[in-house]
């Protein structure tokens, strides 16, 4: 029997360390039986952690959900006796199952399997092959981009570039005589809604290791950086455990595996900089400097870090190489359309049932990850929108569900495939103030370099703030849409260009809801504070007294057991009375 | 609001990250959060010796010190508490906690209480996007918020706090 319990984040921050310590301390007590205990990485089923993993002994898998650390008791009984049924009521459901059946996973494949702290354990599942293949049978640096270029393998960063052409570019490029080329990750997943990175860093670090192994020796790189956001405590020290032990066995440093090929990796801590997901304001970052991007060309593959020949590709970008090489371009390739192969992972959040990671090969409908996989909206609610690619993304409503998961299908709803970040809108949700949200959010990031994204996002925000407070003119989605091609147009580096997109999605697909705001002063939602009012539905209240108790404003009267009255010059629309009610009396208009 | 008035940092503690990195290129943010970490923000004295140290002009420094969120020229209260501002926590109704730390402790984001306890900061993602709202506490999340949960969670705090004072 074999006990393992999931220690990404999201499971720890679930109360996964908890469990793990009081199944420790039992084992300790008394384990005749030989239970083993580990630890693994976020399988991605976020919505139902903290998850613990009991292999029995002929390796059958049974799956314990939503553990607490008052159930280690019953678990420990069922691992040491034999005893499963003890576990029954943890038993993942066959409907939730179905969260992981329905996926294909490449760029995951580790993440949720293995000990992400042995590098043991990644060998056990086929770990370093990729570059022991490549070393052993002497393929060329041509051999290797010639597999990633058959893969057609896309930046997943969100750009979606050709990887092998970066990687040609970058080994073309002449390096000067010191003969230095620098090989970096971009570990600084700044999209709000986007977690993938982290799980796959915290969850497979030798994964990433390996595929800049690869990326290294394809473009002539010895040496090779990782930036990772500072808000990544656990991934950084998973990963700085990763290339201290591949460090010592052998798989970095000088000399890998017996050949003429060396290649060392560090770690570079972010300092919590939006912009410096851009690669050229990330590598001013990993100089020591304010994370401003730079005027291109020269492009990184020219002159990147210290001016040298650099090749940047994110964290999933990377997880993908080894596959491929392992398993041929080809393979990798058959999956997908016709413009984009293999497989995304998307960060799946929001009013959603079942929330996590999910990896699906391209072309996938978004219907189908939103409702087969993710199970539709929690509550019983009516689907609104999709948000695709954060900041720089845009909201794809109902109607276009049946969109396919392809860079240009994405791109040609106003949205883009980005990252990853996937945030499922509800009926309750403003599209205006979620187009606020964001342009609040890329204004505070705006690096202030170039004076259409420092001022622009500025403006529209303002206009914006105005409209979500009831205060819209007649006008202001004109001066929205002029504001948002001036930004585009003006902007030097992709936070600016693509600032606009949320607004430009929300003037193109909700542009009744904005009406209803500059208009009606109106927030059909029901969310914009300043546009709404709180009463309580008086056939619907029994008289319970929980609203009153929890105003913190004093603006609810009423006698216990008769229908209570909300004081809206006192209400200071906290929503307090309307999550304490349990018969839904409680409503905005 | 806390305004800092404080005393000479005590420079030695950072002399050891000096002597590694002030004549290593490109190493300034990695020496700033070194200097954090050592002093939990980042006095003004503190940055002056390690424009002396480094030949680096100071304003550099305090530019690159508030550039990036990270960094804090004010010391901060005994919990920071970090709240996240992600997209699936705004549509799952992180403003409703906000307000309701804020109504609980009278401070904004960036503030300090005059007690010098708590410090509230809203975050970029912190990629607990399932559990949202969330917010994290000197290391300890704390998910699923509604306004009155953040309430207690607060209020604990501050009695263990109080607490440790007596004790």
């Amino acid at each position: 029997m074999r006990l393992v319990v999931g220690e990404g984040s999201c499971g720890l921050a679930a109360g996964a360390g908890a469990v793990y310590q009081q199944l420790e301390e039992l084992l300790a007590q008394g384990n005749e039986a030989g239970v083993e205990l580990g630890i693994t990485g976020c399988n991605g089923m976020c919505f139902l952690e903290p998850i613990v993993d009991l292999y029995d002994d002929e390796g059958a898998l049974h799956r314990l959900v939503k553990v607490q650390a008052k159930d280690a008791k019953a678990i420990y009984e069922a691992a040491t006796t034999g005893n499963l049924s003890l576990v029954d009521k943890l038993r993942i459901s066959a409907s939730d199952a179905e969260f992981l059946d329905r996926q294909t996973r490449i760029a995951l494949r580790d993440c949720g399997v293995i000990d992400p702290e042995s590098l043991d354990d990644y060998l056990a599942h086929g770990g370093y092959q990729a570059i022991g293949k490549i070393l052993s049978q002497g393929m060329s640096q041509e051999d290797v981009i010639h597999e990633i270029d058959v893969a057609g393998l896309r930046g997943r960063g969100g750009a979606g570039f050709p990887t092998a052409f970066k990687w040609r570019a970058a080994r073309d490029a002449k390096a000067d005589e010191t003969g230095q080329k620098y090989l970096i990750c971009n570990a600084d997943e700044g999209d709000p809604g986007a977690f993938m990175d982290r799980a796959v860093i915290e969850g497979d670090p030798h994964s990433l290791i390996e595929g800049m192994l690869v990326g290294g020796y394809a473009i002539g790189a010895t040496e090779g950086i990782v930036y990772v956001r500072a808000e990544y405590p656990l991934a950084i020290v998973r990963l700085r455990k990763a290339i201290a032990d591949a460090t010592e066995r052998g798989y970095l440093g000088q000399n890998i595996l017996g050949s003429d090929f060396s290649f060392t990796l560090r770690i570079k801590a972010g300092a919590g900089a939006f912009v410096c997901g851009e690669e050229t304001a990330l590598i001013e970052s990993l100089e020591g400097k304010r994370g401003m991007p730079r005027l291109k060309p020269p492009f990184p593959a020219q002159a990147g870090y210290w001016l040298k020949p650099s090749n940047i590709n994110n964290v999933e970008t990377y997880a993908n190489v080894a596959w491929i090489i392992n398993n041929g371009g080809a393979a990798y390739a058959a999956m997908g359309t016709e413009g984009s192969k293999g497989t995304k992972v998307f960060a799946l959040s929001g009013k959603i049932a079942r929330g996590g990671l999910v990896e699906i090969p391209m072309g996938t409908t978004l219907r189908e990850v939103i409702f087969d996989i993710g199970g539709g909206i929690r509550g019983g609610k009516q689907f609104k929108a999709v948000q695709l690619g954060g900041p720089s993304g845009g909201c794809v409503p109902a109607e276009k569900l049946d969109t396919v998961i392809d860079y240009n299908e994405l791109a040609a709803t106003g949205a883009i495939m980005g990252s990853g970040g996937m945030v499922v809108m509800d009926e309750d949700t403003c599209m205006v103030g979620m187009a606020r949200f964001f342009l609040d959010f890329t204004a505070k990031e705006s690096c202030g370099k170039c004076v259409h994204c420092r001022l622009g996002t500025k403006r529209m925000l303002e206009i914006l703030d105005r409209i979500v407070n009831g205060q819209g003119e007649e006008g202001d989605i004109e001066k929205l849409e002029e504001l948002c091609y001036a930004i585009k147009d003006g902007a030097l580096c992709g936070l600016g260009q693509t600032a606009p997109n949320p607004v430009l999605t929300t003037i193109r697909y909700f542009r009744d809801e904005l009406e209803a705001h500059i208009n009606e002063h109106r927030c059909p939602a029901g969310e914009c504070r300043e546009l709404i009012t709180y009463f309580i539905d008086k056939d619907a209240c029994v008289g319970c007294t929980s609203c009153a108790r929890q105003c913190p404003a004093g603006a609810i009267t009423g006698e216990r057991k008769s229908p209570h009255e909300i004081d809206p010059a006192l209400c200071i629309k906290c929503g307090n009375c309307k999550t304490a009610c349990r018969f839904g009396a409680v409503r905005v208009r | 609001m806390r305004m800092s008035n404080q005393a000479p940092s005590d420079l030695s503690l950072i002399e050891p990250t000096l002597d590694a990195y002030a004549d290593v290129p490109g190493s300034l943010i990695a020496i700033l959060q070194a200097t954090q970490d050592a002093y939990g923000y980042l006095p003004m004295d503190a940055m002056e010796h390690i424009a002396e140290r480094t030949g680096t002009p100071i304003a550099t420094i305090v530019g690159v010190a508030t550039f990036y969120a990270q960094f804090r020229l004010e010391p901060v209260g005994k919990y920071l508490i970090m709240l996240c501002q992600g997209t699936a926590c705004h549509v799952n109704g992180s403003e409703l906690i906000s307000a309701a730390i804020t109504d609980e402790l009278g401070i904004d984001d960036g503030q300090t209480t005059d007690d010098g306890l708590f410090s509230l900061k809203h975050v970029a993602c912190l990629g607990c996007c399932s559990l949202s709202p969330v917010m994290m506490i000197n290391g300890q999340t704390y998910s699923s918020l509604t306004p009155d949960k953040a309430k207690k969670v607060l209020r604990q705090l501050a009695a263990e706090a109080a607490e440790g004072g007596a004790a």
